[in-house]
């Protein structure tokens, strides 16, 4: 029963492909999951069945079973095993989820309803300022390499379709492209209702709400297409509600930045034109982001100092 | 030594005194007796379900292929919203109150419940929220789901989520006043002989419930009121674009709707506490456990709710202290299920209706739970929130719990209820096919929900179409499956063998009083001679020292 | 039944002991344990709003709503105070009642009638007169919809002392012994009384 666990765990097919690190740590905390779940499925599945047949009431047989009413060790055994598979998943689960970037303080923290409430008051409420708690969702992950920068890619999730926009760029689309092994840092609203946005193969999932800013970071490490499907119910079209990730080589993504902006630059000036960020040094490319990113300009000094 | 089926035997010798029969008619009028308001309880909670159903099969039909080609996409969301809603609060939760009403004061010696006008004023409140709600498809359904988010809800089926609103409003104040009930009656009506520690768990399971409805009603009615007011008044608690915060409203509504989950099974978790050692003939295992582990759920069930929002406006800390939450309310579930495997363990199986649903149940019910497991982890929840995975969980812990179990119920009760004798072979052609269907139904939900089908869409891509086929073919198998149970009941109802006193031989007090039991449920105070799960107590003597004559002399002494 | 095989003469009748008293026994009153558990419920709806507007308060920025005018405090401290007070007036009429004092209980109920009355009216003046309206912002809807929902609970609770009052008319309804309905409708009193002072400290003093 054990090996059927261990074996149906880690080969059930279930899943779609992981195109990211994190993914692929998500598929093992659900393979492991799924091992477990498969014994406990045989084990109780099999008294059951075995109950059926083995202790089926003999014919004529009016008389009661053994008044077995508790077994004090085998109760604290039951109850002792679960508990601590629920400890070493809540532990697992918890590393995993910090991995993800779920608890970078940068996006875990709520800062409330915002800008809906900014326009309206038109009070302006700096997010930049407000470092701690900038936004919700998942963040940066701890253990990700310092001074490779996220692609910053704004998200608006309206009726019934992604709008992205890229700071970077310029470029505003429905498709969304990054490039193979870099960070994407999503900065994701709602224009009317709540939604949600989902790269399966990614396994991530942020809701998108109206008056708040909900933060998404993930790194691809396959090139493809993936979908983008709405996860939270916006209305008639929600099942249509869906767009596509495409994961690219440098060199396409580069092309496909060039072919957009091309296509956008008549009325666009100089400032966002699209900058070859391998050329820049680190402190050059950083200094447009230093405000959002939270560092502060003597950091950016000491990189310089070190580069 | 056997238990013969007993004679019965005329307890007082001045002769057997003749009882008032109850009319039909009493049950369809404003009666106070709790077993006549069970009854009505339990026949509207199956006319509801039947519609519930067939809005579901339309549903299931439509998604029979990936485009939106039977029903209008707006349609569709009407028919999901009011299918989850109706099979929730017309159904299962109206569903254990009709056992609860019924079973209660019988199980606990008493003439009625305590406040039997509330009772029935309770009931009464049902089949107008139902109809109010049914109406609400003349002017468009609500069509924001049975959780009605705002700002969806405030901008799409405007006059349906009102009469949502005001139909829920009313459901929640119906379940608030049968609990009243219940709690009363469980802690102050029991026989003096019965203390806490012999009452059935049932019982248990009911005072468990109750402490749900009563503390997590009213916030739903909180919620509710507010969206009521931003959705007629042009207040903005929960819109965006009035400085208000939608997040509030997913909170003040998950407080209550999870607690409602446990509000759906507890009392199906106590039925099959009670159905289990009954054909089993044998003690219940571990009754104990099994009663502390149902306040355990109904207390933990208060601090886990945010486990519904894990992708939505939630800091990473409220995440990770509900994954805490969450994961631990696994345990005394797990004990329940264990501790019901024991039961059966040993056992002798009468292989009849009631307990093979409860069989049934157990194995649902674990798949269900296995799942809810997976999804207290937050990395994977974020990955098949608001996908097909949910809704197979909880049709697993729904329909494969909750449903189940009702049924095993009503196949165990039903000679009590009525007096006839169900017919077995229809009962049991009903298990196998409600199994069968039920499984092919959902399991596959499961896979669709990982391999990313989002839920709540009546257009869908493509590659998952033959997956939902296979659904469809289950649902239809499922909606077949009533028949033979329609069948059995009206014809065991008007042709059904006479059931006598206790046909299980069961030793808990409702079946130590006729079949149906006489309008006052007893002749005088009942006498608990043994505990509600003695079983094989003539067993236990053989080994012991006192003989049976010994034991039965020291209970009849105890009694005068 | 269990232990058949022993002859009938022993078997313990499982159904109708003789009772010693006859007939059914008496029932006892369980309606004062039921109230308590309704109004832990009540409570519980409060509770709700309670925690959103707490919530709110915690999350908005500008808290109140740049823009919301200061409340003014005379009309709600008064009628605060009316409140109290009006809690031990009433508790004066059901110790009137507990020594036989039909009449006492009467004047006692109706003074705490009219208090109640007194608080709603002063409620009435502070809404007809207050510089925003229940769409103004958030933290004016959650003051209209917390203190019109309380103010409900008032209403009610002067509604039940009317009708303690119109039922002590009739002779011996109510006495030392039995008085439900007096002890009810002051449980039930005092509740909405605990209830405003937190309403009060939450919606008019800390912010």
């Amino acid at each position: 029963m054990t090996l059927i666990s261990l074996w149906y765990g880690q080969n059930h097919g279930l899943l779609p492909i992981a195109a990211s690190n994190d993914a692929s740590e998500v598929d093992g905390l659900f393979n492991f999951m799924m091992t477990i779940a498969t014994g406990l499925f045989l084990l109780v599945e099999g008294v059951l069945v075995y109950s059926l047949i083995k202790f089926r009431r003999r014919k004529g047989d009016t008389t009661d079973g053994p008044p077995m009413e508790g077994n004090v060790p085998l109760e604290i055994f039951w109850t002792a095993i679960p508990t601590v598979i629920v400890f070493i998943l809540s532990i697992y689960s918890f590393e995993i989820y910090n991995r993800m970037g779920g608890l970078d303080p940068m996006a875990s923290g709520d800062s409330g309803p915002q800008m809906a409430y900014a326009h309206h008051h038109s009070q302006l409420v700096a997010l930049d300022t407000n470092r701690q708690n900038v936004a919700l969702g998942l963040g940066v992950s701890p253990d990700s390499q310092q001074g490779i920068s996220p692609l910053e890619v704004k998200v608006n999730g309206i009726q019934y379709a992604w709008v992205f926009t890229y700071p970077e760029t310029g470029i505003i689309s429905g498709e969304i492209h990054v490039p193979i092994n870099r960070p994407v840092a999503l900065k994701m609203t709602g224009g009317d209702v709540i939604h949600a946005f989902w790269l399966p193969e990614f396994r991530i999932k942020q809701d998108v709400i109206p008056g708040r800013v909900t933060n998404l970071v993930f790194t691809p490490n396959k090139i493809g297409k993936y979908p983008v499907i709405c996860a939270e119910l916006c209305g008639a079209y929600h099942g249509g509600m869906k767009t596509q990730l495409y994961v690219e080589s440098e060199e396409d993504y580069q092309k496909w930045v060039q072919d957009n902006t091309i296509a956008m630059n008549d009325d666009i000036d100089e400032s966002s034109v699209a900058v070859n960020p391998v050329s820049n040094s680190d402190q050059d490319f950083l200094s447009p982001y230093a405000n959002n990113l939270g560092v502060a300009a003597d950091a950016l000094e000491q990189l310089k100092s070190q580069s | 030594m056997s238990t013969t089926v007993e004679k019965i035997v005329p307890a007082i010798s001045d002769g057997h005194k003749e009882h008032p029969q109850r009319k039909w008619q009493d049950y369809f009028g404003f009666s106070t007796d709790h077993k006549v308001i069970g009854i009505q309880y339990l026949t509207t909670a199956f006319f509801f379900y039947f519609i519930g159903g067939a809005l579901a099969e339309v549903m299931r039909t439509e998604l029979a292929t990936p485009d939106p080609d039977f029903v209008q996409p707006e349609f569709y969301n009407q028919l999901l919203t009011m299918h989850g809603t109706i099979m929730l609060f017309l159904w299962i939760i109206p569903a254990g109150a009709a056992f609860a009403n019924y079973l209660i004061p019988l199980m606990i010696g008493a003439e009625d419940m305590a406040f039997p006008r509330l009772n029935a004023v309770a009931f009464w409140m049902i089949p107008p929220g139902g109809i109010l709600l049914l109406s609400s498809f003349f002017n468009g359904a609500p069509q924001a789901g049975w959780t009605s988010y705002p700002p969806l809800s405030l901008v799409s089926g405007k006059s349906g989520e009102e009469i949502w609103i005001l139909s829920l409003l009313l459901l929640g104040t119906s379940s608030m006043f049968g609990a009243i009930n219940f709690v009363t009656t469980i802690l102050l009506m029991r026989i003096p002989d019965m203390d806490i520690h012999s009452m059935p768990l049932f019982c248990w399971s009911m005072l468990a419930t109750s402490g749900l409805i009563l503390l997590g009603t009213p916030v739903l009615g909180a919620a509710l009121i507010l969206l009521s007011f931003d959705l007629m008044a042009g207040t903005a608690f929960f819109n965006p674009a009035g400085g208000g915060d939608p997040v509030v409203y997913q909170h003040m509504f998950w407080f209550y709707s999870h607690p409602a989950v446990y509000i759906m099974i507890l009392p199906f978790f106590g039925a099959i506490s009670e159905i289990l050692p009954v054909h089993a003939r044998k003690p219940i295992f571990g009754y104990r456990a099994i009663a502390y582990s149902s306040l355990a759920i109904s207390f933990l069930g208060l601090i886990v709710w945010a486990h519904h929002m894990f992708s939505s406006g939630t800091p990473g800390w409220l995440r990770m202290f509900f994954m805490a939450t969450t994961m631990i309310i696994a345990v005394p579930t797990g004990i329940k299920v264990f501790s019901w495997c024991a039961t059966l363990w040993g056992g002798k199986l009468s292989l009849n209706s009631a307990l093979l649903f409860a069989v049934g149940f157990l194995s649902s019910f674990l798949i269900g739970g296995l799942s809810g497991v997976m999804l207290a982890s937050v990395p994977f929840d974020i990955h098949v929130h608001d996908t097909y995975f949910i809704v197979a969980h909880f049709h697993y812990v729904l329909f494969g719990g909750s449903v189940f179990g009702l049924f095993a119920a009503v196949y165990h009760w039903f000679p009590k209820m009525t007096g006839k004798m169900v017919n077995e072979t229809l009962g049991q052609i009903h298990f196998v096919m409600t199994f069968i269907g039920f499984n092919i139904t959902f399991l596959p939900m499961h896979q669709l929900g990982l391999q990313g089908m989002n839920r709540r869409i009546a257009l869908y891509d493509p590659q998952f179409q033959t997956l939902n086929i296979i659904c469809t073919v289950g649902s239809y198998i499922l909606a077949l499956s009533t028949f033979p149970f329609i069948i059995n009941i009206i014809w065991s109802l008007m042709k059904g063998k006479k059931a006598a006193r206790n046909p299980w031989r069961a030793l808990t007090l409702e079946w130590q009083t006729a079949s149906p039991p006489i309008i006052e449920n007893f002749e005088g105070e009942p006498v608990l001679w043994a505990g509600p799960y003695d079983y094989g107590i003539d067993q236990e003597s053989i080994d012991g020292d006192e003989s049976v004559e010994d034991m039965l002399a020291t209970i009849s002494a105890e009694g005068q | 039944m269990q232990g058949s095989t022993v002859d009938n003469k022993s078997q313990v009748t499982i159904e109708s002991e003789p009772e010693a008293t006859t007939g059914h026994h008496g029932h006892p009153d369980h309606r004062m344990f039921g109230l308590y558990i309704f109004l832990v419920s009540d409570s519980m709806t409060f509770l709700g709003f309670f925690a959103a507007l707490l919530i709110y308060r915690a999350i908005v920025p500008v808290w109140p709503p740049e823009g919301t005018p200061e409340l003014e405090l005379l009309i709600p401290i008064i009628n605060t105070s009316i409140l109290v007070a009006s809690s031990f007036v009433m508790h004066r009429g059901q110790t009137a009642l507990k020594k036989n004092d039909v009449k006492g209980l009467q004047v006692w109920f109706a003074i705490t009638a009219a208090m109640g009355a007194i608080f709603l009216c002063g409620q009435g003046y502070e809404y007809f007169h207050s510089e925003f309206g229940l769409t103004t912002n958030l933290f004016a809807s959650c003051f209209y919809v917390l203190t019109g929902f309380h103010g409900l609970h008032v209403m009610t609770g002067v509604l039940l002392i009317l009708s303690v009052l119109w039922r002590s008319r009739q002779d011996e309804h109510y006495t030392s012994k039995s008085h439900f309905g007096v002890e009810a409708a002051e449980i039930y009193w005092h509740f909405v009384d605990v209830i405003w002072l937190v309403l009060f400290v939450l919606v008019y003093l800390i912010n």
